[in-house]
């Protein structure tokens, strides 16, 4: 039983009628006019965002854009002032972070938030937290409780399982964790432990995967580790959202890219209409200033082209 | 009666005033920087003893009294912050809010030896006239301390208005770091809060002495209650609701005196504390119906490898200990040990709790207290054999217990310490007032002794083995636990609870396990503890053994089972030897917490 | 052009991660230097090490001749160095009037503070329209003149300026920059970290781009304006 397939049997929510051909998928994700506030600052302004089931969408913008403030609302972390999302075809949006993961939405966090304290095998074990089921009985907490102490054969098995299964979701980063695996995550070099925290996340055996910066503060040669590795969680058939600023890695991956700047989404498409759209080149770099002392620039664009 | 309900408004308006000076001191702190100054109340009891000596040595006038009060406890505040928690302005947010635990019982421990136990009286030196108004009376000091307590509000209110100074409190409390960018100096701003604030709660010490004349070295507990109750109501932080909130709270409390008497009157601070941590955690002005974000969890430590102890050793260490009575003869160093397991107990459950979890609870002598009187209560009242009412004894504390901490479990960090707080004094309140059930302030004699099958065990040996061997199966079942998924489910939530909760953990669920669990245990330790010493009231499961088992929690390393059995057995046993010491007993312990958290947080044997 | 600020191989890291690899440029008296670079370039970063917000691991920041090492930051602010932080950060339930105030804390100079006021209200008519309003109501644009208003008030020589037209509209922007450009002419040096790098290099007479930590271009604001690189070392190598 592989943890990767989103294709299990196994706690499948309840499918679109219209999913029979997956080439033509309904949105597994949809935001529709997602808004958030912070007192005077609107920092998600009516976004509308989509994902079809295996599509690979990027999100891209410059600082403050509100990127990661869109993820929290996704995953529940944050409610919306306004908009709604939708997670095949169920209306999430008032949904706690830990129901979105019994319905195997999983996501890292922007500077990476793995247990210090825990070792590597037992960060990447949480992530299946809530894919446990002989050791959460039904029946609550206090059995669990029995249950642990207990330990019947059941539970063991369960155990062994799973313990096997991130073992082979570690085996994924080569020889970099699997030496480690009872090593605390403090001990491990930073791009280590931003690796385990894409082996946790795997190990929630996601249907909707949420990347913040996956390579952020890793060198050049790492980033390209990284990138390898979220290639082939792509062709396994896992929806990916990603939020990244290095733009080459982001057009090499993506199925589409939305890009976002003051919190509005200014732009989407394919890599390749994105990258040359005049209004994400100057979302990036910037308008010209339209100031009296301002030399004209050759072919310099008007401040009115404001998006 | 509009007369009686004019005197019960005033005194609610008057206590309000008073437990205003020691709220507005809070809120300063806190809002400045983000600490709950748990050691508050103890330079509130500090300053009512300066005042009390300056009277009885120097004669000194009421104006001088209350100047050498506010100046000593001024003088108080920058030493604790100086010493104690500017040296742990780099470390996690527990480890102050640890240290001013730490701080509260050595505070009070040296009011203790220096002034002795027992409460004296302080008092009003003031002419005994009275005002009278619509039907009731208004006294001298009643208005001394309304006028106090309106001109404090309206200085500080003045200070933070119109002042230099005072705008850059309020600047560091609203953003330390834009503060510092306009070159004022944050630390120089948290002394001047400390100074004020001690100062302040150090003459609402003197005037509570003043209106009850009397006063005793272990009112400051009690008083941070109070201060840290009207601080929720109003809103942590803010000044001008620890006023409101301290005004409310002292008119609660003195209708609800006027209701059901004077014996309950501490309940309804924790009644309006539950309530709030409820319905409306941010107090009462604020809009956001959100739990506050105050992020107080995450690791203590900087993170270590525990020591860890091969299995053979352990095994040797458990057969030592079994074997010990057999070489040991001493009756009196056997009841040691034998207190030295039960302390085990407790202090493994707490770990678990404090250190595995990461809720830091104040309050567990009050679990002890319920599961001494419970088992007590079943095996005497009911008739039921000691064997049946110890375990009974450790389901109700872990029930009783689990039920009143619940409503912090959603929020973070200091809250269940507030919580627990409350919790303890709740529980000492009960055992002391319910008397139909409790026996009151006689407390509960004739305890059967411990059995085993039918047996009763009178000899110190037997006792000895008894709490041993519970204690094993318990810490034996505890690490079983910690090795199971529990064990990395619970660390989580201790090290980072955003990522808990993404990956599906139930915050609640989890916490209510460890608390139960460890609540268990200290129900199981008390009920032991009361068929060893076949008497208890309600002084024996005092307040201060709540610290006390923080700090073997510490000094074992926090979630360390091990750990807390060494630490326990080092925090009971070793004092013996320094026999001379026992006065100093408890000073030591807080000495001992204070420098661990500065010097080696991670204890003896590491965090786990 | 002497060098006002100037910082010499500096590295900085938190923790494991290394975030300048020895970075060296300098802030001409008199000039509008900006630093550019992409998110995560670690453009932030070099502010808080000026600032003395976060201690490099080696190298050197010296401020009109002086080394800025161990100071603390009230200190360094007391030496003649203003700040404007990323994000405003005004004290949010403060008034205007009592923010702008606050950036006159490090002076004694009463009366001239108060002439400075007038002034400030001369040159940001809004200060004078909403000082009693609290600072964390009013709009991104009105918050960034506040903050360069408490900034100015400590008469600095040097202004430090973290991406003073992030999150604000066209408008804003333009309003902004003018005023940069205005208190340039009367003598303030201006450092700024900017991500909007065309606005920023209109009026800098002298720019540096940083990429991953590492100054990667650098020259006079005009030539940069013009030179496509600039433009990769953003969005990323091909075209």
């Amino acid at each position: 039983m592989s943890a990767l397939s989103p294709n299990d049997t196994e706690a499948k929510p309840v499918a679109s009628p219209l999913a029979a051909a997956p080439a033509k998928a309904a949105a597994l994700i949809e935001a529709n006019g997602l808004t958030r506030r912070f007192g005077g600052l609107t920092a998600v302004d009516a976004v509308d965002l989509a994902a079809a089931e295996g599509e690979f969408v990027s999100v891209i913008g410059p600082n403050g854009a509100g990127k990661t403030t869109l993820f929290n609302l996704i995953t529940g972390l944050d409610r919306p002032d306004a908009g709604r999302v939708l997670y095949a075809a169920e209306d999430i949006t008032a949904m706690p972070p830990k129901a979105l993961a019994a319905r195997r939405m999983a996501r890292t966090f922007q500077h990476g938030r793995v247990f210090a304290n825990l070792s590597v095998i037992d960060n990447v074990l949480i992530g299946a937290h809530a894919r446990l089921s002989a050791a959460r009985p039904r029946l609550g907490a206090l059995a669990e409780l029995a249950l642990a102490a207990w330990r019947p054969a059941a539970l063991r098995r369960e155990e062994e399982a799973l313990r096997r299964e991130a073992t082979d979701i570690l085996r994924i980063f080569g020889e970099r964790l699997l030496p480690r695996l009872d090593h605390p995550a403090h001990s491990l070099s930073y791009a280590n432990r931003r690796r385990v925290e894409i082996a946790r996340a795997l190990a929630l055996s996601p249907r909707l995967l949420l990347l913040d910066e996956p390579t952020a503060g890793m060198n050049p040669t790492e980033t390209r580790e990284m990138l390898e590795i979220i290639r082939d969680l792509k062709g396994r058939g896992l929806t990916i959202l990603l939020i990244e600023h290095k733009l080459d890695m982001v057009m090499e991956l993506s199925d589409r890219i939305i890009v976002m700047d003051n919190g509005r989404v200014i732009a989407q498409g394919k890599p390749a209409e994105v990258r040359h759209d005049p209004q994400v080149i100057e979302a990036y770099l910037g308008r010209a200033h339209r100031s009296a002392e301002t030399e004209a620039t050759a072919g310099g664009k008007r401040a009115g082209a404001a998006p | 009666m509009p007369g009686a309900l004019l005197d019960y408004t005033v005194n609610g308006l008057i206590v309000g005033n008073i437990y205003m000076l020691l709220a507005v001191g809070l809120a300063l702190i806190f809002g400045v920087s983000h600490l709950i100054n748990f050691a508050h109340g103890s330079v509130y009891a500090v300053g009512a003893f300066i005042g009390w000596s300056a009277i009885h040595y120097l004669s000194t006038p009421l104006p001088a009294t209350m100047l050498l009060v506010m100046v000593g406890c001024a003088v108080i505040g920058l030493a604790i912050e100086r010493l104690g928690l500017r040296p742990l302005q780099n470390a996690p947010r527990i480890a102050p809010l640890l240290a001013t635990i730490g701080i509260s019982l050595v505070l009070d421990q040296l009011l203790q030896l220096v002034f002795g136990a027992d409460p004296r009286s302080l008092p009003s030196q003031l002419p005994n006239w009275r005002i009278h108004l619509g039907g009731g009376t208004i006294g001298a000091l009643d208005l001394l301390i309304f006028g106090i307590g309106v001109a404090s509000a309206a200085l500080l209110f003045g200070f933070l208005r119109f002042t230099k100074l005072g705008w850059a409190v309020r600047a560091t409390a609203l953003d330390r770091d834009a503060a510092k960018q306009v070159g004022v100096n944050v630390d120089a701003v948290n002394q001047l809060v400390f100074a004020i604030a001690s100062a302040l709660g150090g003459l609402s010490g003197l005037l509570v002495g003043m209106y009850y004349n009397t006063i005793d070295a272990g009112m400051g507990f009690q008083a941070t209650l109070k201060g840290v109750v009207a601080l929720l109501i109003g809103g942590m932080g803010n000044v001008p609701g620890a006023v409101v909130g301290s005004l409310l709270l002292g008119l609660i409390e003195s209708y609800g005196i006027a209701l059901f008497g004077t014996t309950y009157r501490n309940l309804f601070a924790f009644a309006l504390l539950l309530i709030f941590l409820v319905f409306r955690p941010n107090g009462l002005f604020s809009n956001n119906r959100r739990p506050p974000p105050e992020p107080l969890t995450g690791t203590f430590v900087p993170p270590t490898s525990p020591v860890a102890l091969p299995a053979w050793a352990l095994a040797a260490l458990a057969v030592a200990a079994l074997a010990l009575p057999l070489v040991i003869r001493n009756a009196y160093a056997l009841q040691v040990l034998t207190n030295a397991w039960l302390y085990g107990i407790l202090a493994v459950g707490l770990t678990l709790i404090s250190g595995t979890v990461g809720l830091i609870s104040l309050g567990h002598a009050g679990l002890l207290a319920i599961g001494g009187y419970a088992s007590a209560l079943l095996a005497l009242d009911l008739g039921l054999p000691v064997a049946a009412s110890v375990p009974l004894a450790g389901l109700v504390a872990a029930l009783l217990g689990t039920a009143l901490a619940f409503p912090a479990f959603r929020l973070r960090g200091h809250y269940v310490s507030i919580a627990t707080l409350g919790m303890g004094e709740v529980v000492a309140l009960v055992i002391l007032n319910w008397e139909s059930l409790t026996r009151g302030p006689l407390g509960v004699s004739g305890i059967p002794p411990l059995e085993i099958a039918g047996q009763p065990i009178y000899s110190p040996q037997g006792q000895y083995w008894l709490a041993l061997i519970v204690m094993l199966l318990l810490a034996a079942l505890q690490s079983r636990l910690l090795s199971s998924h529990l064990g990395r489910t619970w660390r989580a939530i201790r090290e980072d609870d955003v990522a808990a909760r993404s990956y599906g953990i139930s915050l609640n669920r989890y916490k209510a396990l460890a608390f139960g669990f460890g609540a268990f245990l200290a129900g199981v330790a008390g009920a032991l503890t009361a068929h060893v010493y076949s008497y208890i009231n309600f002084e024996t499961f005092d307040s201060t053994l709540s610290i006390l088992a923080l700090t073997m929690v510490i000094l074992g390393g926090m979630g360390n089972v091990i750990g807390a059995v060494f630490a326990a057995i080092a925090l009971i046993a070793l004092p013996e030897i320094f026999r001379g010491a026992a006065d100093y007993r408890m000073l030591i312990y807080g000495v001992v917490l204070l420098l661990l958290i500065r010097f080696r947080p991670q204890g003896l044997m590491g965090t786990v | 052009m002497t060098a006002l600020l100037e910082l010499a191989g500096v590295n900085t890291a938190y923790g494991a991660v290394q975030v300048h690899f020895d970075l060296s440029l300098q802030v001409g008296e008199g000039q509008i230097v900006c630093l550019l670079g992409g998110n995560a370039s670690g453009k932030s970063t070099t502010m808080k090490v000026v600032l003395g917000l976060l201690r490099p691991r080696s190298g050197s920041v010296t401020f009109d001749g002086a080394s800025l090492a161990g100071l603390a930051t009230p200190q360094i602010i007391r030496r003649g160095i203003g700040s404007v932080p990323e994000s405003r950060r005004l004290f949010a339930t403060m008034t205007v009037r009592e923010n702008v105030l606050m950036g006159a804390y490090a002076r004694s100079d009463r009366a001239e503070v108060a002439q400075d006021y007038q002034r400030m209200q001369d040159l940001f008519p809004r200060i004078a329209e909403r000082a009693s309003q609290q600072a964390g109501t009013l709009s991104g644009g009105e918050q960034q003149m506040v903050a360069m208003a408490r900034a100015l008030m400590g008469r600095p020589r040097l202004i430090c300026m973290d991406e003073p037209t992030m999150g604000l509209s066209p408008i804003a922007v333009d309003q902004v920059l003018s005023l940069i450009e205005t208190i340039n002419r009367q003598g303030v040096t201006v450092f700024m970290v900017e991500q909007n790098a065309t606005l920023a290099l209109q009026i800098a007479h002298f720019g540096y781009v940083l990429q991953t930590g590492r100054i990667v271009l650098k020259g006079e604001g005009r030539d940069l304006l013009h030179n496509t690189e600039v433009q990769d070392a953003y969005l990323g190598g091909e075209r």
